[in-house]
């Protein structure tokens, strides 16, 4: 697989969260991907971005959300990073069924954890959160035609 | 003819649409969701439905996932939530249709075990009635 890299900045508006899911689709055609991996990257990315524009910025229209694509030979990175306010307790915040709203489920990392290989999130207070999600990429036989 | 009616809603003219379709007989309200359900979508199909508990004392929701393409947590989100304010008003909400990847989502989150699905609207209508 050829090294790439995709950056897409973007308002922090619900609708560029379609946007990003677009844009890993075609990434993920384009890695050949089955179509069911296909669905669940795109539901981690739509999950890390909802959390940053929900969360991070607090529905605040007016900030910037990052998405970094990162294909290596073997693993594609996907970072989605905020500069919002950032989570008090990490690891209470990915547990199933933890969220600040009720009509949420809390179950945002669940996705991103279940869909993909490895997942970090690092946030500080008033500074941001930076959520890191990688998925290994198998490769594929010469012969495989 | 007075009691049923239907309509359609477009929900946001940008490239991830979802289109709603409604359909009302006695207190039952069916819709029938076409597109993407997310945190953009998800708002629209709230009010969609809590207008018609609110305003016409609807007490069953259906909701026909057959050309949802996507569904993520803020989807299920919603349904989780018209679900827990029917459920004290002695309501109900049933899925029909559900695709099989979006019925995995579904799956996974646990929603199968509150919530009734159905094959089709036929049999989501036939549950329940006259009881």
């Amino acid at each position: 697989m050829k090294a790439n890299q995709l950056s897409l900045t973007f308002s922090s508006i619900s609708e560029n969260v379609g946007i990003t899911r677009l844009l890993i689709a075609s990434v993920g055609a384009q890695l050949d991907l089955s179509l069911n991996d296909i669905e669940e990257l795109k539901v981690a990315v739509s999950e890390a971005v909802s959390n940053a524009i929900i969360h991070g910025y607090k529905n605040n229209p007016d900030h910037i959300v990052y998405l970094n694509l990162d294909i290596a030979k073997d693993t594609l990175k996907i970072v989605v990073k905020d500069e919002g306010c950032g989570i008090s307790n990490v690891e209470q915040a990915m547990q199933p069924a933890y969220s600040t709203d009720p009509e949420r489920m809390g179950l945002g990392f669940v996705f991103m954890q279940s869909f993909m290989d490895e997942l970090q999130v690092e946030s500080t207070l008033e500074v941001g959160t930076t959520v890191t999600m990688i998925k290994h990429l198998k490769q594929t036989p010469i012969s495989s035609h | 003819m007075d009691d049923s009616e239907i309509n359609s809603t477009d929900i946001n003219l940008g490239g991830m649409v979802l289109k709603l379709e409604k359909k009302i007989e006695r207190l039952t309200l069916l819709l029938r969701l076409d597109g993407e359900l997310d945190m953009h979508t998800a708002s629209m199909v709230r009010q969609a439905i809590d207008i018609e508990i609110e305003k016409r004392g609807i007490r069953t929701v259906i909701l026909n996932f057959q050309n949802v393409r996507f569904v993520d947590s803020s989807g299920l989100g919603v349904i989780l939530g018209r679900y827990k304010k029917l459920l004290p008003m002695g309501g109900k909400l049933k899925i029909t249709n559900a695709p099989p990847h979006i019925y995995k989502i579904m799956e996974l989150s646990g929603l199968p075990k509150i919530i009734n699905f159905y094959m089709d609207e036929a049999h989501a209508y036939e549950e329940g009635r006259g009881a």
